[in-house]
């Protein structure tokens, strides 16, 4: 075990597949020489060369749309959105091509789309988006949003490994904030499986990526209540029966995410449990996001915007009241 | 470190020319086209084709002189107009019609209608509806052929109306920057649905070829040895490691865009005058004149696409109760090898 940052994470499970197994290659822009953006691949293009690590063209199309053409050729491409919110202008390979292909075709496109999402460090509205639900609506692609370094390197392993298309999303405010113990090697963690990040039995706390670490927070004294927090870690495939286990055992949930809220990960979830667990229920399901806005980019109007600690924590005691 | 291929090289020095026997297969190809063609609109007509039909008639010679060329280990992604292509691949017409009925029988067993479809066990991506966006899985395929050291072709054909789309761009410019092993067939059948070329480009896009870096070149699309000439030299010019060419293949669409369509918006003497040039009519008169038995082809054609017609309505339905299968992968099959019925290949086999 070595601590590393959630950044450092991804780097290290990036490179271990890409010594593993020499069909994975990283392709996206500014990813070579210069590292990446956020420097994930830093020092990559000195050990794998320029054709494992491609700096591309800037076209977002070009580098999803060569993905898939790379990947149903027997490569495993893991290719970059510089930020998340640029996947926009390479949605149309992404949802079209890509996402139908096996249902189609019966012709797997094991690619990786790693997509530094996320705001809180005065990104603007076009550098911290989490377009994680705009996926969810395109059956074919699976979703993972890590939210600690250990889980950041056994989820992009697992995406690599996985002969679909899947959208990775990182969250950048965990780049270098999130650290912890992660272990040495190769391993994966399996897609579609729930993380229990505190047990508890008063009242759950459903989250992922970012807004894990705030659940945590906000929840780690509420006047003595035993408070369940519960990571998604995917939400393609989405872990029903993880999810349905803890409303069962503490009858009130609050859905906590920070994108925006409408047909969100959090009415999804919402609707799953008073489809599935109405009965169990001592409270409505409660949720905590993003309103729905751009994010704008001044320090005050962002912070007004995304979910904060205080937030979570006022959800928490009222439901916990009720 | 260079990816490693798993296959042998292969040694292109020179293209030989056409044998007679290929000649023959590229007539006998380009009526099995048409004749395919005609019988799905047929059975179009008589409803059994759901959604709606699109066919090439009249393009014969674009796909089935330019797919000639091709090596088994090449990969395609080909166009609604380019049936051709698929048939010298090796998918059988009964297959074809299965597909535009929907039926269990077809490539997709029913995933997906009309010419949208690659038997991915022959080496073909299907086409989606958004064009041009197999460009760029064309360009992923001939990267990955690139990467591994490999004097494989990937080819892709598209419209003179995806010349205007970004995504034309993005594939022409990496093709170029990447100096990848892709063989791009623009099919100018001089609209895109209704708009004539006038309303879709200032610059012929032949001409563009040379602004993304990689030669273009122009070829009378209704003649079929002409297409595999360009496309030979196109093809070995990317097996040497020297990028992609743009061939610009000049046709006509003699059809509506799409069953519906009466397309009365093309003039009638435009529609007259590429009448005249009906790339099988022309091809059958130039080897008749060479003694090849061309009715004997013609009756060889009709005789097998009747056998097929009737297996393709043998075929049944899909189960309803399958709809939901396969949206995910849960292994990694690869795509096969097509067939490659040029002598070159052959002999070389």
């Amino acid at each position: 075990m070595a601590e590393m940052t959630y950044l450092q994470a991804i780097s290290d499970g990036l490179r271990e597949e890409m010594r593993a197994d020499e069909s994975v290659f990283c392709l996206g822009e500014d990813i070579g020489a210069f590292g990446g953006a956020f420097k994930v691949t830093d020092g990559f293009i000195e050990e794998f060369g320029p054709d494992r690590v491609w700096d591309t063209p800037l076209a977002e199309n070009a580098i999803v749309g060569t993905a898939v053409g790379a990947a149903v050729e027997g490569l495993r491409p893991v290719a970059e959105m510089q930020f998340a919110d640029f996947v926009s202008c390479g949605f149309d390979q992404l949802v079209n091509v890509a996402a139908k292909m096996h249902y189609r075709q019966g012709l797997a496109v094991p690619m990786v789309l790693r997509l530094p999402s996320g705001g809180g460090f005065g990104g603007g509205p076009f550098h911290s988006q989490n377009p994680e639900a705009w996926f969810m609506q395109a059956p074919g692609l699976k979703v993972v949003a890590p939210a600690t370094a250990e889980d950041a390197k056994g989820l992009i392993a697992a995406a690599i490994q996985d002969p679909n298309p899947v959208c990775f999303m990182e969250h950048k405010h965990l780049y270098r904030r999130a650290k912890g113990e992660v272990p040495e090697g190769r391993y994966a963690t399996e897609l579609g499986k729930v993380r229990v990040a505190r047990a508890g039995t008063d009242l759950t706390v459903i989250a992922y990526g970012a807004m894990v670490s705030v659940a945590l927070e906000a929840t780690d004294d509420i006047d003595g209540a035993s408070v369940e927090v519960i990571d998604l870690r995917s939400l393609v495939p989405l872990d029903r029966e993880g999810i349905l286990a803890s409303v069962r055992k503490t009858s009130k949930v609050v859905v906590l995410h920070e994108a925006t809220r409408s047909c969100g990960v959090g009415a999804e979830v919402s609707a799953l449990i008073a489809e599935e667990a109405f009965e169990d229920l001592d409270g409505p399901v409660v949720r905590v996001t993003a309103p729905d806005v751009p994010i704008a980019f001044s320090p005050p109007l962002e912070r007004a915007i995304l979910p904060q600690t205080d937030d979570v924590k006022e959800a928490c005691r009222e439901l916990l009241a009720y | 470190m260079a990816v490693t291929s798993a296959l042998p090289l292969t040694d292109h020095q020179s293209v030989p020319g056409l044998s007679r026997e290929d000649r023959t297969a590229l007539l006998r190809f380009m009526m099995m086209m048409r004749a395919t063609e005609e019988r799905a609109l047929a059975l179009y007509r008589q409803g059994k084709v759901p959604g709606s039909f699109y066919d090439g008639h009249g393009q014969e010679a674009v796909s089935v002189g330019s797919a000639f060329p091709l090596g088994p280990r090449d990969r395609v992604c080909i166009l609604h107009r380019d049936l051709g292509a698929h048939l010298i691949r090796g998918v059988k017409p009964g297959r074809i019609l299965a597909q535009m009925m929907g039926r269990a029988g077809g490539i997709t067993g029913g995933r997906d209608g009309n010419m949208h479809f690659g038997d991915k066990d022959l080496g073909c991506v299907g086409m989606v509806s958004m064009l041009p966006d197999m460009m760029l899985v064309a360009c992923g395929m001939a990267r990955a052929f690139q990467m591994r050291g490999e004097d494989r072709v990937a080819m892709t054909w598209f419209g003179d109306g995806s010349t205007a789309n970004g995504q034309w761009h993005e594939a022409m410019n990496l093709a170029g920057v990447a100096k990848l092993p892709i063989v791009l067939v623009l099919e100018n059948n001089q609209y895109a649905y209704s708009t004539p070329n006038t309303g879709e480009f200032a610059v012929d896009p032949v001409e563009r070829a040379a602004t993304y870096g990689f030669a273009g070149v122009k070829v009378d699309g209704n003649d079929v040895e002409a297409m595999f000439e360009a496309s030979a030299e196109a093809c070995e010019r990317a097996r040497r490691g020297d990028g992609p060419t743009l061939i610009e293949a000049v046709t006509m669409r003699m059809h509506g865009h799409g069953a519906h369509d009466d397309m009365k918006y093309v003039p009638a003497d435009l529609v007259e005058h590429w009448k005249q040039r009906d790339p099988i009519e022309t091809y059958s008169k130039r080897l008749a004149s060479e003694g090849v038995d061309v009715e004997a082809i013609a009756q060889s054609v009709r005789e097998e696409l009747d056998a097929e017609t009737d297996w393709a309505l043998e075929q049944p339905m899909p189960d309803p109760a399958t709809a939901l299968d396969g949206v995910f992968a849960t292994d990694d099959p690869h795509l096969g090898d097509g067939k490659a019925p040029w002598s070159y290949w052959a002999k070389a086999a």
